[in-house]
């Protein structure tokens, strides 16, 4: 037992060095970031804490990326446009008033149709163009940027009447260059407390949990399940504790805590697992060895903390639990969908429309669908993004949201066709180290901010340069590959 | 009849477009039958089955006459879905694999077992959980049966081109009630020990009461493995016969056999043609090009004569031209007329006086969009710089020149058009082939190579092109190679034919040699190779 | 008589009939609203020659089968580095062309013209090789090559060691300025070169600008009809049939690619003369999706393009919103509707163009 689990840990190690090495993109960019870093003048904490604060506000809008590249529609440039929808519905509930979480949840209820409807034309737009989704997705979010500069500058207060001072233009045609969210929606999902969230997800599990067990016919599993009822209210009872709830109140995170958290929820969880795989199932499974590695990996984080420098680190971030939560709640879905029919017949395409055709999946509804959830994705992003970032620049909110996305991503080592979680996130990390650092060090070491500012940029768009080349080259390569070996 | 068949066509015609394609046709599978379908490039196969498949081809031109049986009862397909249903599956020739997905997975594919969650049960099926668990097992069950010993859950990325053959298999017996499978062409990209394995799985299905439709034109497979066949000839039934009681000779005379209609009237011929004068001569040529390998290649062409290369479609014999302009990766030695043709330089063969008319008009051969008199003297104009006037600093195309030339050639060839700027995309198929052999002649080669001159344009125009080379031939002294897939095309004008098979020359034949003769070098049966007459 | 206006309506175009119709429309519209058509008119010539060339880059690239060249930007940033040596070096005002300062401002324009054009090829070259990598997938990629070498640029453009006045920010600032002055330098040159009329009263024709315009449509119409365009053209309308008679296709492109780089260097030249100014930075990162718009607005595809359809398009698209925007300005007062115009119609277009071509840009598996 003992032996397989080092030969596993240094499979695992392995595949990760290989990993990083073979995708030079990755590597590029750590060492930059790294150089970066060092060169900044500044704390370390400071360069951290941007970086946290970044990597919640644009994590969700690179997340809604994967499931085009999944289903072979590539890098989707489209994304503007679920952006736009978004940007629609904050305007009118600005304009109506609403603020808190009533208002943000009237954005997303507002947006999401919006989204829907532009997924759809999109989505029907790349099947026309088949083979040059991106040109068109590019060439796409240019046209529908004009279009809403028609509706924001002519058309509301022009054809809508539209009476509000501060959000109009003097005249009472067009809106405003930029809208302050101060007082409605800034920080409206972010300040949402975490016993509201704990409470609300256990709330909706157990009704769940209780229609599943209602609907569903067999009877297999359902002491499981009935065990699950009664454990929910107690955990719901539980959060009524003074210290608790307390505790719970906060809507910010100290770092440490979450740290410390996600250590013993990864150590119960694996504990619990093993227990299980031994005692109850008696199922000898490779899968051991993964779970013991989670428990290492969790403890030896947990006594990272103890480093002085580190504990300095994490006492100064504070994280916006409901945003993390959002995040974490998109991976999971872009895992789940993957595990459904709907997510198999969507790498189906992606990988052949030939074939595709030929098993009977209808491949031009398959492609809607994925630009519709991509799009509503993306118009939730951008909603997560302006709440966070408290100003909504009214005509430049949307126009580099596409740019950024598709360049983490891509620096995360995805590629054209192959997008995951894992890239999504790293590569958020690593691109915005990148911002947050260029023109710090730029100024240190050239003193001129200036530089690092078009650094950065060049670095975007020359990173999306590169991997749209480098697809581009693969696969023109391999058909004459193929073709070679017969 | 007493037996019972899983499978009766009965009466089976078609047509394409006022061509009949298929007259009369019925094919009839016992279960665990191995049974042959064959035939020449063109004779019908795929059409019948197309028309088996229910594939929409069939339904866009006007369906076709005749009834379909499967175990005894009359069946209308009118989709591919409708046969798989009916338990008819089909191996393609070309995979219909995802590299990036594993065999499970694409044994699976469009049929993954999956079951109902709470979301599924609210939003539709097409949310249902994927069950991997029983999808392995499945997979693994199939691929058990057909005795391929591999890791379902390996990816098809990597793998040799025979495991890919036997993961189509696998994924085809894996559907449920599945009761007869069509081979197409399987061996064609195998190895021949993968390809004895393909013949062993084949009749270890048949064992299992599967019935099997065997697609080929390797007249050894056919006799290894079959218990009986049908023959087809230019969409005619030949015969349905059983294997036992034929022998490789009689099932080539079968295809090939017909009378030859003649294609070219006779002419004086008062041409000397010497077995010294060598025009062109190859030696040991290997051209890469994809689907039509060339594997060494020796050929002595002989100045004056009208040469033939026969032999069946992706054997490597429209490779040979190919590889001389060097338009594929091609080694070996090619003199020509004492010099040498490096194939590596492009172009090199056209500047030393080859002319080439491709086999792919639309494709290689013209410029589709572009006027008549451009296509005329395009090549000439580049390789040799005609049609061009100095101006001085800089060369102009001689627009004026140009057109006298077009009109020249329109008029010599008989080109049937509204004159020479009208666009060559909207000419007949006839009158587009005299313009790339207009272009060719342009080049006033010593030797002019014609890829399948007659390759979709009608009777009358073919007969026309064809007379045409004759023309070119005897009254110039024009050196020609004509490469083609109707043998009987080859055998009204050539004065030698060069069987290709296995992008090797199988033999060279003369027009008035025996049908078997040609069946047979076609058909791949090893024999030796005569050396020439 | 039906089916010859049918066959009209199909050669010219849905998109093209309505952009046409809108431009009558808005020249109505103008003498409806009273204003000076006159001035306009003078304005639409002058943008007419002022974006010619840049269109005109188009041409080479889409005939030698790379499609419309968005990455015309590669070219601009070599047209305005060459600019900023001629600005740099101050050849307009070197003694030799003291008593004549229309000629030292032509031969300023005439070195800047010729060395970036030059700098432009090789850098054309280069981006040729890389263009033949990746065909199939030449726009995508190449708008994003030019997006990344402005950036590039930007760096270089902080970063280079000016000194002259015009292009130093006056007090502090680092590298070139955002927009520098052509004053004293080649400002106007071609415009005002056999002129004809007033600038501020009544109809003013650049005739210098139209003709150094016609000039280049001209020579390229020349280069189309020689023996390596018409070759050229081949390989971009079928590689195979171009390759099959002994044609090096990957060159061809490579020399077209080569060509329309340094058309976009002669035309950000010819452009920015007739503005009076040399805009740096991101200003020219949307020049590309203009000029392929007024290509095809004039009647190209993504895979056909001829010098008519440069003249017209570019005509129509300037036309449009040079007269489209007073009539916006009176309808709807105080706001800038011209920019949303060009927007709309210039992707609009392009889109347009994508979903019609079949197989193009498909990269099929």
């Amino acid at each position: 037992m003992k032996n397989n689990f080092f030969t596993y840990t240094k499979k695992q190690c392995s595949d990760l060095i290989k990993g990083i090495y073979s995708n030079k993109v990755v590597l590029m960019f750590l060492i930059l970031c790294i150089f970066g870093i060092s060169t900044t003048g500044k704390p370390l904490t400071y360069t951290i804490s941007e970086v946290f604060s970044r990597f919640s506000r644009n994590t969700f809008l690179v997340l809604a990326l994967i499931i085009p590249v999944l289903a072979g529609l590539g890098l989707n440039f489209g994304i503007v446009v679920g952006a736009m929808a978004a940007q629609i519905a904050i305007f009118f509930v600005v304009y109506w008033g609403l603020s808190g979480v009533s208002g943000l949840l009237l954005c997303i209820l507002l947006s999401t149709p919006i989204a829907i409807l532009f997924g759809y034309l999109t989505g029907a737009l790349y099947n026309k163009t088949k083979g040059a989704e991106m040109i068109s997705g590019m060439v796409l979010a240019y046209f529908a940027d004009g279009l809403y500069y028609l509706l924001f500058l002519f058309i509301l207060g022009g054809v809508i009447p539209i009476n509000n001072e501060t959000l109009m233009i003097s005249g009472g045609v067009g809106v405003k260059n930029t809208i302050d969210l101060t007082g409605n929606l800034k920080y409206s999902l972010d300040n949402i407390s975490m016993l509201i969230l704990v409470r609300t997800i256990l709330t909706l599990y157990f009704i769940v949990s209780f229609a599943n067990l209602w609907v569903r016919k067999n009877k297999e599993g359902r002491t499981i399940q009935i065990i699950k009822l009664v454990l929910i209210p107690i955990t719901f009872g539980i959060t009524f504790i003074p210290m608790v709830s307390q505790f719970m109140g906060t809507d910010r995170l100290l770092l440490l805590d979450a740290i410390t958290i996600a250590c013993v929820i990864a150590i119960i969880y694996a504990v619990v697992k093993l227990i299980s795989i031994r005692f109850i199932q008696k199922d000898k499974d490779t899968d051991i060895n993964r779970l013991i590695s989670i428990l290492i990996v969790a403890v030896i984080s947990y006594g990272l903390t103890y480093i002085p420098a580190i504990y300095d680190i994490t006492l100064a971030v504070y994280l916006p639990v409901c945003t993390y939560a959002a995040i974490i709640l998109l991976c999971g879905f872009n895992r789940w969908l993957l595990s459904t029919r709907l997510g198999q017949n969507m790498r189906t395409v992606g990988q052949s429309r030939t074939v595709a055709n030929s098993a009977g999946i209808n491949v031009n509804k398959t492609r809607i669908i994925a630009m519709c959830l991509s799009t509503v994705l993306a118009s939730w992003g951008q909603i997560i993004y302006l709440q966070n970032l408290g100003t909504f620049s009214t005509y430049g909110a949307h126009t580099m949201v596409g740019q950024y996305a598709i360049a983490a991503l891509l620096v995360g080592g995805a590629s054209v066709q192959k997008a995951n979680n894992k890239h999504a996130i790293l590569g958020v990390i690593l691109f915005h180290t990148l911002f947050v650092v260029a023109p710090l060090s730029a100024s240190n070491l050239f003193g001129s901010a200036l530089i690092g500012e078009y650094f950065r940029v060049f670095i975007c768009y020359g990173v999306i340069a590169l991997s749209l080349a480098m697809h581009a080259w693969k696969t023109l390569k391999k058909p004459e590959v193929a073709k070679g070996d017969k | 009849m007493d037996t019972n068949y899983v499978l009766r066509m009965n009466n089976i015609s078609k047509e394409y477009y006022g061509t009949q394609v298929l007259k009369n046709i019925n094919l009839s599978v016992a279960p665990g039958e191995i049974h042959a379908l064959m035939g020449e490039n063109g004779a019908g196969k795929s059409t019948l089955m197309n028309i088996l498949f229910g594939m929409p081809v069939i339904h866009n031109t006007g369906g076709f006459d005749g009834t379909i049986e499967v175990d005894g009862v009359p069946v209308v397909i009118d989709s591919p879905h409708k046969a798989m249903e009916l338990g008819i599956g089909m191996v393609h020739q070309e995979f219909m694999l995802l590299p990036g997905f594993t065999i499970t997975e694409n044994i699976k594919i469009g049929r993954e077992i999956s079951n109902p969650t709470f979301i599924s049960r609210i939003f539709g099926k097409s949310l249902e959980k994927l069950d991997q668990k029983a999808m392995a097992k499945d997979a693994k069950k199939a691929l058990d049966t057909i005795g391929l010993n591999i890791e379902e859950y390996t990816r098809v990325k990597g793998l040799p081109v025979g495991y890919m053959q036997f993961i189509e298999i696998a994924r085809e017996i894996d559907k449920s009630g599945i009761k007869l499978l069509i081979f197409d062409e399987p061996t064609a990209v195998l190895t021949e020990s993968e390809a004895d394995r393909l013949l062993d799985t084949m009749r270890l299905l048949a064992k299992k009461g599967i019935a099997i439709i065997f697609i080929t034109h390797r007249i050894d497979e056919v006799m290894a493995v079959t218990d009986s066949m049908t023959v087809l000839r230019d969409g005619s039934l030949v015969d349905r016969v059983l294997t036992k009681d034929v022998n490789p000779v009689r099932i080539a005379e079968m295809m090939i056999g017909r009378k030859v209609e003649k294609l070219l009237d006779d002419t004086d011929d008062n041409r000397t043609i010497s077995s010294d004068d060598i025009i062109l001569d190859i030696k040991n040529i290997e051209v890469k090009m994809p689907g039509e390998r060339v594997r060494g290649v020796d050929l002595a062409i002989r100045r004056g004569e009208i040469f033939g290369i026969g032999g069946l479609a992706g054997q490597g014999k429209i490779g040979i031209p190919n590889g001389i302009m060097g338009l594929y990766e091609t080694t070996g030695s090619i003199t020509f007329d004492g010099n040498e043709i490096d194939p590596k330089i492009l172009g090199d063969a056209l500047k030393k006086g080859i002319a080439n008319v491709s086999e792919d008009r639309r494709g290689v051969g013209l410029l589709l969009n572009e006027s008549i008199e451009q296509n005329i003297t395009f090549t000439a104009m580049q390789i040799q710089g005609k049609f061009l006037k100095n101006y001085g600093i800089t060369k102009l195309y001689d627009k004026k020149q140009a057109l006298e030339h077009a009109k020249n050639m329109i008029k010599t060839l008989d080109i049937r058009c509204t004159g020479p700027d009208q666009a060559v995309g909207r000419l007949s198929g006839g009158n587009q082939q005299k313009v790339c052999i207009a272009r060719a002649l342009t080049l006033t080669p010593k030797l002019l190579i014609v890829a399948e001159p007659t390759r979709g344009i009608d009777i009358g125009a073919k007969k026309l092109v064809i007379e045409l080379l004759a023309k070119l031939n005897r009254e110039q002294g024009l050196t020609i190679i004509m490469v083609s897939s109707e043998l009987n095309e080859l055998r009204s004008i050539c004065d030698r034919i060069a069987i290709v098979a296995e992008g090797k020359i199988a033999r060279i034949l003369k027009p008035e040699d025996p049908d078997a003769e040609f069946g047979l070098a076609m058909s791949g049966v090893k024999q030796e190779v005569h050396k020439d007459e | 008589m039906n089916k010859l206006i049918k066959n009209i309506y199909q050669s010219i175009g849905l998109p093209r009939l309505i952009i046409f119709a809108f431009f009558i429309l808005v020249v109505f519209a103008a003498g409806f609203y009273n204003m000076d058509v006159l001035s306009l008119m003078s304005n639409v010539l002058r943008r007419w020659g002022m974006y010619g060339i840049l269109v005109l880059a188009m041409v080479p690239s889409i005939q030698c089968g790379n499609g419309p060249n968005f990455g015309v930007s590669l070219g601009i940033v070599c047209g305005l580095f060459g600019s900023l040596v001629s600005i740099e070096l101050d050849i307009a005002n070197l003694s030799i062309f003291a008593d004549n300062k229309h000629l030292g401002a032509w031969m300023s324009l005439l070195f800047a013209v010729v060395l970036s054009a030059l700098i432009a090829w090789f850098v054309g070259m280069g981006y040729g090789v890389l263009l033949n990598r990746v065909k199939g997938s030449e726009m995508t990629v190449s708008t994003y090559v030019g997006f990344s070498v402005i950036a590039f640029m930007n760096i270089l453009w902080v970063t280079l060691p000016f000194t002259n006045g015009d292009i130093k920010w006056p007090i502090g600032g680092e590298g070139a300025r955002n927009t520098i002055t052509l004053a004293n330098s080649f400002s106007e040159v071609l415009n005002n070169t056999a002129s004809i009329g007033n600038q501020d009263t009544g109809l003013f024709v650049p005739t210098g600008l139209l003709l150094f315009f016609f000039l280049f449509c001209f020579i390229i119409y020349l280069f189309l009809k020689s023996k390596t365009g018409i070759a050229m053209s081949a390989a971009g309308a079928n590689p195979n049939f171009a390759k099959a008679s002994g044609i090096n296709v990957n060159k061809m492109r490579i020399i077209g690619t080569a060509l329309s780089t340094s058309l976009g260097a002669v035309g950000i030249i010819t452009y920015a003369q007739a503005f009076g100014f040399l805009q740096m930075y991101n200003a020219p990162l949307m020049m590309g999706f203009s000029c392929v718009a007024a290509v095809l607005i004039g009647g190209a595809s993504t895979t056909r393009a001829r010098i008519s359809h440069v003249i017209i398009g570019t005509f129509l698209f300037q036309g449009l919103l040079v007269v489209a925007l007073p009539v916006a300005n009176s309808v709807l007062t105080g706001t800038d509707l011209s920019d949303i115009i060009r927007m709309i119609v210039s992707n609009g277009i392009i889109l347009y163009a994508l979903t019609k071509a079949k197989g193009g840009a498909a990269n099929e598996e």
